[in-house]
């Protein structure tokens, strides 16, 4: 049995639904993710080639800001390292994490399975591809809008793919699930190293090349707001939805049951998260296993409701993604290695490591 | 009109029949049971009931109205179902699960109010699963868990409960109470059952299918009889009725099994 819980504790646990103390308590985990976003974002505008210190970079923030209770200690060049160049950096570290995670969670609740995530699923291929197709044929009729578009238009082409050819002829089970976004990212990445192949300025070529392994740097303030946009009506919309998103956990048929229609609402999700993951990898290049790692490591903290895992999951992923560019750009000094290459080499061995716990649970779950 | 009414109901899957040509009536209140042998299309008939699975020709009408008009939401505060696929890696516990319940009735983004939390509780109450309130649902045994879900579906407030196959994975003890409580309702129930005697102790009246059809209906007394269960199930059974029930009896006779004296 568990002991007497006062009045505040009780009322407060029924208001949420849940009166367990075996999990952390939300607030908290809220509260210490919030911090470690802060910490990293602090650490992502001092360090690098020019080391600026803590105290010296909040102040700059905080004079941009319009703060007046720091005076101006600094150099220019100092200022414009950290707001013109790590600034839009590392917010853009923090927004595509942060995207990544609450597209990755929603993702693995639309099509039930643990291993769902967008660069698995041959999503951010095709969000790559149609961004490349802009690029070499430059088409581009809307600006860096159109490079957003024709990576949403990918995105969402390769996703309704992935789903399709899973689902035919049965159940989708991990394995069908997998194999279909391996053999389209594959079919979709040899598209693109054709169209860069054949692509006329070299040059060209190599940058894009650079950009398809996800990296952060050269990122410019304006390149800021169309992300940022993404990610606030992705998470805007998915709080909506968190309830709907918790009736899929039960399944298909138990979730229509409930009153929800399964189909409407998963395509209309689909699309949602082509459009996050379109922009973001337009903006970012593909980036994996934030969107399958974070979710994970966040439901074993706050436990399965979505309306608790989505937020601590878009924190998490920016601190994880702007601490994880901070590595990217220091470890080989003066060298830089591509974020995506980082997220992988934490990724792969996470991928094996949930395989073998699903295998387990499906193994002695069945009892 | 109240209650479940499936008219001329023919259910495909590709080339396959499911079922065919079915009516079936439960008025306000009543018990049914949905009984054959593995494949004769109980669940089947549940899914089309259930808005799941679309009818071929026929219809499905639910307190007067066509099922498949009403949006899911709608038909989600009349009609709760407990599915037979039970789901896994839910990292949910039990309150959360059973709340799940409430959200045909409730707006997005409003939490739960004091009733749906006194609803909840005795959703929970009524399966004997108060004291599994804060467990998680994921380490729960197989019955524990059939049990949770039986409590979201009364949490959902129905008029009509459909459900199939409940009584799997429960020990004795528990198939007994959750039969008990679901008589206890004013809901109107449908519900597949594998027990024959379950089903003849606890149901108004019965449906028998085999391949897809209805070969039988009516009260326990008159459905159960040696000759249909040698003729829908292949076996031959004894049927009395119990002196402390009122309700018929079946006891299977394995072939083996020498005959008696007397005419059978």
């Amino acid at each position: 049995m568990t002991p007497p819980a006062t009045d505040a504790e009780s009322s407060a646990a029924a208001r949420q639904g849940r009166g367990t103390s075996s999990r952390t308590s939300f607030t908290a985990v809220l509260a210490v993710l919030a911090v470690l976003l802060v910490v990293s974002l602090t650490a992502g505008l001092c360090l690098g080639s020019v080391h600026v210190p803590p105290g010296q970079v909040w102040g700059i923030v905080t004079h941009a800001l319009g703060a007046d209770w720091s005076e101006p200690t600094w150099t220019r060049a100092r200022e414009t390292i950290v707001l013109d160049v790590r600034g839009p950096r590392v917010l853009l570290g923090a927004v595509t994490g942060a995207g990544l995670a609450v597209v990755g969670t929603a993702l693995q609740a639309l099509v039930r399975n643990p291993l769902a995530e967008p660069y698995l699923l041959g999503v951010s291929s095709g969000a790559s591809l149609g961004a490349v197709a802009v690029i070499v044929f430059g088409v581009s009729v809307f600006g860096a809008v159109s490079l957003s578009a024709a990576a949403f238009t990918g995105a969402l082409g390769a996703l309704v793919l992935v789903y399709a050819a899973a689902r035919t002829g049965g159940r989708l089970t991990s394995l069908r699930l997998i194999l279909a976004g391996v053999a389209v990212a594959s079919v979709l990445s040899a598209l693109l190293n054709l169209l860069l192949l054949t692509a006329d300025n070299g040059n060209e070529a190599r940058t894009v090349l650079a950009w398809t392994l996800g990296g952060l740097g050269g990122v410019s303030w304006r390149a800021l707001w169309l992300p940022g946009l993404a990610l606030l009506l992705g998470i805007a919309v998915l709080m909506a939805q968190a309830p709907h998103l918790n009736l899929l956990l039960s399944g298909e048929e138990a979730a229509a049951t409930l009153g929800l229609d399964v189909a409407r609402f998963r395509a209309r999700m689909f699309v949602l998260v082509s459009l996050v993951t379109g922009v973001l990898v337009a903006a970012a290049g593909p980036i994996g296993f934030v969107g399958l790692m974070l979710p994970h490591i966040v439901r074993l903290l706050v436990g399965g409701d979505h309306r608790r895992v989505l937020p601590a999951a878009a924190l998490g992923g920016a601190a994880f993604l702007v601490l994880a560019d901070i590595a990217a750009r220091t470890v080989a000094a003066p060298q830089e290695i591509p974020v995506g290459v980082l997220t992988a080499l934490c990724g792969g061995p996470f991928f094996l490591w949930l395989m073998r716990r699903d295998a387990r649970r499906s193994a002695g779950g069945a009892a | 009109m109240t209650g479940l009414h499936v008219e001329g109901l023919t259910l495909t899957a590709g080339a396959r029949r499911l079922v065919h040509d079915v009516t079936l009536a439960a008025g306000e209140g009543e018990t049914i049971g949905l009984v054959g042998p593995n494949g004769s299309g109980k669940s089947s008939l549940l899914r089309a009931v259930y808005r799941v699975l679309r009818p071929e020709t026929g219809r499905v009408l639910v307190d007067g109205a066509d099922a498949w008009s009403l949006s899911p939401r709608r038909l989600a505060r009349t009609l709760a179902a407990v599915v037979q696929d039970p789901p896994s890696g839910i990292d949910l516990t039990v309150r959360e699960v059973v709340a799940m319940g409430r959200t045909p009735h409730k707006r997005l983004l409003s939490g739960d109010t004091a009733e749906d939390v006194a609803l909840i509780d005795a959703a929970l109450s009524s399966v004997d699963a108060v004291t599994l309130a804060d467990r998680l649902f994921e380490r729960l045994s197989g019955g524990e868990r059939q049990r949770v879900l039986i409590a979201r579906a009364l949490a959902q407030q129905p008029s009509l409960l459909v459900l199939d196959e409940p009584t799997n994975h429960l020990d004795i003890r528990h198939q007994l109470e959750i039969l008990t409580a679901l008589r206890r309702l004013s809901a109107t129930v449908l519900v597949a059952l594998h027990d024959l005697n379950l089903a003849a102790y606890y149901c108004d009246r019965l449906y028998v299918l085999r391949d897809g059809g209805v070969v039988a209906s009516g009260p326990p007394q008159e459905v159960l009889t040696a000759r249909l269960l040698a003729e829908v199930y292949e076996v031959s059974a004894e049927v009395a009725v119990h002196p402390r029930t009122g309700r018929p009896h079946v006891t299977f006779l394995p072939a083996d099994v020498p005959a008696p004296d007397v005419d059978r």
